[in-house]
């Protein structure tokens, strides 16, 4: 205990690791700081060392994926930190408790650790500043930060922060509750655009992602893996496979148990000196499976149950009045039916991971989003007590593209159990035709509604349900319905105001693993919603912005736990975040303007508009098409985004672009199917992305807010899929309910 | 013994002739600023200049590349292609950066066959160049501002 230092005892509860959220500060580990006071390197907090030239080094301790973290972070630490942004350098975490929650998904990073990260810079800038005032001999109250020097306020005396350094992590920090924020106003980078932290290194093909990893005598494997999940290895003849020059060993990996968890699906691993070798080697593989019981599992057949399903009453999620009490009028009721099918994350870089294993300790390098789960699985697999975990160093890689794919530690623990077999190095890498049959897949969803225009032109008893394989299924196999926190996902959260509704969900049995991909179930129920409200409005004649509109009714905050609910708000509190129906407005209006959507356009063309507020953030979005001789041309699209305070407005731009291009995948082309409980698709000539080709002039319109952040990751995606199945109906009459649109219309 | 000329050193392997030159430069050569993508010529994320002209060095045997000059990412830097990386920077191109070496060859490429494309041109070059975090639209701002200089 005596290396804890004015610790709280909430605090030693977040260090313990008994709260995963927490970051800690106050904590100074006396090895550490011997070994960095001679290299003079000064460490104010696990986030902040200065040494005496005053280079900062700042820690970002959430992984990177494209969404530009590594950038974020450090830029939200030194504007409090009040540092030059041209004295930072980024070291990536590895991963340990001490830093806190390292899990990057969800879009979390900034909307819900914002305040701590900025707690770091702000608590090493006061140690900072009671150093100089130490050395002054005045009060700190004296003394200010501002630029990488402390400043007396009246002499105009000031020192450096490389000075200050050795001083300033001598003190005990103090409670960063103590420690006053800056005001929006006083921010100095927060909100300004920066250089990406790795840009140069990227552009001049430096940058290391996890395929990059090279170690002396390192094995490579290719894994043939069951092509049906629950399957098994038969029998298998290794024999040609070993002939192949390069190959060193083929070996069986353990068979895993259901639940499937995030663990490895097993298979025939064959490892060789080089990944052409194991490639080749692999092929010659013969493997006698034993499919299992998920080998009735056909995709299609699949989506006609969702369907009969969500036609049927299901179990109430929340309910409002009583809809079955209700006799609809049939003329101005509407019913639809929407279907969204298996969707792969596809990232560029496939799942990759390299451990090592030399004596006691387990070295990986890896490319994941959650560090710490896959550092506490490696120390189950190696039979190491939990508290043992730190025996595991886990270095985060930079991840080429991830969408979910890479929370899932799978891949590592195939490389864990390779190296532990052979006594070597091993480097995984999954092969494109790997990634696509064995992943981690958005279920196929099948989602109704039915509402009803009443005379006076309101819409009024609504019925909602859905029903997908729930990610739950993973961790307990029992489980056929989705959590309350996934039926918060754009589902039993709608901003309507209405007298009666009532949503409902099914249960389902589950066949492949499904997981998280960008925006998860917002994917499905955003793309219902979206399609609903636009069928509304032409059913009621009028435009889907005033549809929209008329739905939210007057300014207020929604509440979903009204019903009944345990609406989770994408865990964010719902005060700093409310479902705020004027922001909503405010949106819709914005993207139908600077869109110009309800403008007069020539015929065959058409635009269609959607929305969603997910992880805290609202989005709308507006893409116009031509439909000529049964083929869609994407011709323009927009955002709009409310995301509260922004930090680095380029990368939430570049997010909400991405966004319109993963949604127009999504929308257009994207489609696993299963025959047989096997994935058909392989690489991406028969499950396509989009090309550059396929990308029309893209808007983002940023809303300028003073709220608490919201996510960027993934809240771009929900609304696109349905603005462009809506702008084909106005371009064409043709209703899409049933993605991907290539299934009906040249692309 | 296979001998390979990568940007501008001639090196000696004892390789397959039949393995694809990507898993020569990555596994022998440590060149890794040039990716694995899909395996088979679909996405370009792999994508190096044979003489000046952008290949797929996943699909391209060894074999095939003896007596000819290859340059990598990581060999990119004469005047003309510089500017490519430049640009790149400037329109602050890469999310994740994975696919952005294979970009910039085929974008460098482009440029070198055509000193002026059009957007129709633009497009037609890099759609075998797949990025899935979408920067398609700085792709190509940043190819037309290159080559106006």
């Amino acid at each position: 205990m005596k290396n804890i230092e004015n610790v709280s005892r909430r605090d030693f509860l977040k260090l313990s690791g008994i709260s995963a959220t927490a970051f800690m500060l106050g904590v100074n580990l006396p090895v550490s700081k011997v070994q960095a006071e001679e290299v003079g390197k000064h460490e104010l907090n696990f986030f902040v060392s200065i040494d005496t030239n005053g280079d900062v080094t700042l820690v970002c301790h959430r992984s990177e994926m494209g969404q530009g973290i590594r950038t974020s972070v450090p830029q939200i630490i030194a504007d409090e930190l009040e540092a030059d942004w041209s004295k930072i350098s980024v070291l990536q975490a590895k991963a340990d408790r001490k830093y806190g929650a390292q899990g990057t998904a969800g879009s979390a990073s900034i909307r819900n650790y914002f305040t701590t990260i900025r707690q770091t810079g702000a608590v090493a800038r006061d140690m900072l500043e009671q150093a100089a005032a130490n050395i002054w001999q005045v009060d700190k109250s004296a003394v200010q930060a501002k630029q990488h020097y402390v400043h007396h306020k009246t002499t105009g005396k000031k020192i450096g922060y490389g000075e200050l350094a050795k001083h300033a992590a001598k003190l005990t920090p103090p409670d960063p509750k103590t420690i006053k924020l800056k005001a929006n106003a006083e921010f100095s980078l927060i909100g300004k655009d920066v250089k990406q932290v790795d840009l140069d290194n990227i552009v001049e093909g430096n940058a290391q992602y996890a395929q990059d990893i090279q170690l002396d005598n390192m094995l490579i494997a290719s894994i043939q893996r069951p092509p049906v999940v629950g399957g098994k290895v038969k029998s298998f003849d290794a024999t040609e496979a070993k002939k192949i020059k390069g190959v060193v060993d083929v070996i069986q990996l353990k068979e895993r148990p259901f639940p499937v968890n995030v663990m490895p699906l097993s298979g025939i691993a064959v490892l060789a000196t080089n990944t052409w070798a194991a490639i080749e080697g692999r092929k010659k593989l013969k493997i006698q499976w034993d499919h299992g019981n998920k080998q009735v599992h056909n995709s299609e057949s699949f989506k006609k149950e969702l369907i009969t399903k969500v036609n049927q009453q299901g179990k109430t999620v929340s309910s409002k009045g009583d809809v079955y009490a209700h006799k609809y009028n049939a003329q101005n009721t509407l019913e639809a039916t929407y279907t969204v099918p298996y969707i792969n994350h596809a990232p560029m870089e496939t799942p990759a991971a390299t451990a090592m294993i030399d004596g006691g300790k387990c070295t990986i390098w890896a490319g994941t989003q959650n560090p710490q789960w896959a550092q506490g699985m490696v120390a189950q697999e190696l039979g190491l007590k939990r508290e043992d975990a730190n025996k595991v160093e886990l270095n985060v890689t930079l991840m080429g593209g991830a969408f979910g794919r890479k929370s899932k530690g799978d891949f590592i623990i195939e490389a864990v159990e390779l190296a532990k077999a052979t006594g070597r190095p091993v480097k995984v890498i999954w092969s494109r035709e790997d990634d696509m049959q064995h992943g981690f897949y958005h279920s196929s969803a099948a989602n109704y509604f039915k509402a009803e225009i009443l005379d006076n032109g309101k819409v009024d008893n609504l019925i909602s349900r859905n029903a997908y394989p729930p990610i739950g299924w993973l961790f307990n196999d029992k489980t056929k319905a989705p959590s309350d926190s996934q039926l918060s996902l754009g589902f039993a959260d709608l901003p309507f105001d209405l007298n009666t509704l009532s949503y409902e969900n099914h249960e389902v049995d589950s066949f492949v693993r499904p997981g998280w991909v960008r925006s998860v179930a917002c994917i499905n129920n955003g793309f219902a919603l979206g399609s609903f409200v636009d069928e509304l409005a032409v059913k009621a004649q009028i435009p889907t912005r005033q549809m929209w509109l008329d739905l939210i009714g007057s300014d207020r905050v929604v509440d979903p736990t009204e019903n009944g609910f345990k609406y989770s708000n994408y865990n964010l509190d719902p005060k700093a975040h409310p479902i705020d129906t004027k922001r909503i407005k405010h949106l819709i209006n914005l993207i139908s303007e600077k869109a110009n959507v309800e403008q007069k356009l020539p015929h065959g063309q058409g635009w269609g508009i959607s929305f969603l507020r997910s992880f805290g953030s609202f989005v709308a979005a507006a893409t116009k098409v031509e439909v000529k001789d049964k083929k869609v041309t994407v011709l323009e699209m927009h955002t709009a985004v409310d995301c509260g305070i922004v930090v680095t407005p380029d990368r939430v731009k570049a997010q909400m672009e991405g966004a319109m291009v993963f949604g127009l995948s999504i929308a257009l082309m994207g489609e696993i199917t299963v025959d047989k409980g096997i994935v058909e698709q392989s690489n991406f000539h028969d499950y396509p992305v989009t090309r550059i080709n396929q990308v029309p002039k893209l808007f983002v319109h940023l809303v300028e807010s003073d709220a608490p952040p919201g996510g960027i990751g993934e809240p771009g995606v929900p609304p696109v899929a349905p603005s462009i199945t809506n702008a084909i109906y106005h371009a064409s009459k043709t209703r899409i309910r049933d993605l991907p649109i290539n299934k009906v219309f040249q692309i | 013994m296979i001998s390979l000329t990568v940007n501008n050193k001639i090196l000696k392997l004892d390789i397959e002739p039949q393995m694809p030159l990507l898993y020569a430069l990555r596994d022998e050569l440590k060149l890794t600023g040039t990716k694995f993508g899909c395996g088979a010529g679909q996405c370009g994320a792999c994508t190096v200049h044979l003489d000046g002209q952008a290949i797929r060095s996943c699909v391209t045997p060894v074999s095939v590349v003896v007596d000819k000059k290859i340059t990598t990412i990581e060999g990119l830097g004469g005047n003309d292609d510089h500017k490519i990386q430049i640009a790149w920077k400037e329109f602050k191109v890469p999310q994740c950066g994975y696919c952005q070496s294979g970009q910039m060859m085929s974008a460098s490429a482009l440029l070198k066959q055509n000193s002026n494309p059009t957007e129709q041109e633009i497009e037609s070059f890099m759609q075998g160049n797949i990025c899935r975090c979408g920067t398609y639209k700085r792709i190509k701002a940043a190819i037309k501002s290159a080559a106006k200089k």
